[in-house]
């Protein structure tokens, strides 16, 4: 059942075959070697394997590999540019807000989202959670993972 | 790697209901969160899928020159949420959407999975039954169309044919004009949880006159369900506390909960009947009313 699928990781073009079986997160680890994209739940709830597609975060473990033909995707493998740190990633590491660390490129993911559509808006901690809801973190580690959030919008607005 | 045996992709309608046509033991997928799901648990049912995930046609949300609203059953519940012309006049359907799963699954579930998987939790349901939201169906043997409240069978039981797909969902313009609603999801957390009680409420009011009530139910009964009995009880009664109490009252008679892991019955009979009071209240003060 294999199909042939063009997309674009990380801003560069990849044509590659896939299984129409396989889920965008196998191809991603198992074909492409981002192996940022987490297994968690493997059922859509923990948020672990969030990737960007055209901008919006999903869960990568329930969606078909066959439907990211001719979208963009983007992984935390792409966010750093030139060995510096996106704005959420420094955020991150800044607030100690990675404790064990397998939910948290899924999280840096949902955040770089959450950030970039909220960009120059006045966003208060409940609306972060809410829009964080779809990551789990199971050390619990949240206060200073929606801090980080915070602070990445509040540089924002000065 | 998910188990399924054969996989068509339909790039129209037509084509999927030609699809669905040539294999009897096919099953859509759209935004997949449903399918997959069970299809990770082993579920055989979804061995042969027929993908609708791409056909552009379904995943649009307008307005006609009726002024009906008409949603693409293909639409994700984040671009109905954030829909202009769903949050500036049907701004309950928006309110019940968003308090489904996360952001990553609203980003790829879509309402007409929702509907179609015919679960009586399903919270895109009671919105738009208490507006009383039309679907149209398409299948080999032609158009058609019925009250969403018939579309609901039974638990996981919709009123499709096997050759059938839903194609609109539509909210005409005399069910929302001069309507305003509440929604209210009960559940154990506030995200990523199924509803133990879903309440939606629409209503008209004319100076201190309770001109129209809506009032439907999610998991209060094998099936979302419209309170019938209830609305013609209270219509065109003026508005004071007492009939919010007669509404809580009535009300009971017009479910059928069950007992479940999630929640007793009995749990549910008086989460239903203190939704009844707040959610009406709520629809109520939202178009302009007052309580005597």
């Amino acid at each position: 059942m294999n199909r042939t699928i063009t997309f674009t990781v990380n801003g560069k073009k990849k044509e590659i075959t896939i299984d129409v079986r396989q889920s965008l997160l196998e191809v991603l680890r198992e074909k492409l070697g981002m192996i940022s994209v987490k297994q968690g739940c493997a059922v859509g709830e923990c948020g672990a394997c969030t990737v960007l597609i055209d901008g919006l975060p999903i869960d990568a473990c329930i969606y078909l590999a066959v439907w990211a033909d001719g979208r963009s995707i983007r992984t935390v493998e792409g966010e750093s540019r030139n060995g510096k740190l996106s704005k959420v990633q420094q955020a991150f590491v800044d607030e100690g807000a990675v404790q064990c660390g397998i939910c948290t490129p899924g999280f840096v993911m949902a955040a770089t989202a959450f950030v970039e559509k909220h960009r120059n808006q006045k966003v208060s901690r409940e609306e972060i959670r809410r829009g964080l809801a779809g990551n789990l973190c199971r050390c619990t580690g949240y206060g200073a993972i929606v801090t980080s959030v915070q602070k990445c919008l509040d540089d924002d607005l000065d | 790697m998910f188990n399924f045996k054969s996989y068509v992709k339909a790039g129209s309608v037509q084509e999927a209901i030609q699809f669905l046509e040539q294999n009897p033991e096919a099953h859509l997928i759209a935004g997949g969160t449903d399918v997959l799901v069970k299809l990770h648990k082993g579920k055989g049912q979804f061995s042969h899928l027929v993908d609708i995930h791409d056909i552009a046609a379904l995943n649009v949300i307008t307005q006609n020159d009726e002024g009906d609203l008409v949603i693409g059953p293909l639409s994700c519940f984040t671009s109905v949420a954030e829909s202009a012309l769903i949050r500036k006049y049907i701004p309950i359907l928006a309110e019940a959407i968003l308090t489904i799963g996360g952001p990553q699954v609203r980003n790829m579930a879509t309402i007409g999975g929702n509907l179609c998987n015919g679960v009586p939790s399903a919270d895109s349901a009671t919105p738009l039954m208490a507006l009383n939201a039309v679907v149209t169906i398409e299948g080999s043997r032609g158009l058609r169309q019925m009250p969403l409240e018939d579309f609901f069978l039974g638990p996981s039981r919709v009123a499709l044919e096997h050759h059938e797909i839903m194609t609109a969902i539509t909210v005409t313009h005399d069910n929302y004009t001069g309507y305003y609603g509440h929604f209210y999801k009960y559940a154990m957390r506030n995200a990523m949880d199924i509803a133990t009680i879903g309440c939606s409420a629409v209503c008209k009011v004319e100076g201190d006159i309770l001109a129209d009530l809506r009032l439907a139910y999610g998991v209060a009964a094998p099936v979302p369900i419209r309170c019938k009995n209830t609305e013609d009880r209270v219509r065109g009664r003026r508005i004071v506390s007492a009939l919010l109490d007669d509404i809580c009252e009535a009300v009971i008679n017009d479910v059928r909960p069950r007992t479940s892991w999630r929640a007793a019955r009995d749990f549910r009979l008086q989460i239903i009947a203190t939704l009844a009071h707040r959610v009406v209240k709520q629809a109520i003060i939202n178009a302009g009313g007052t309580i005597q």
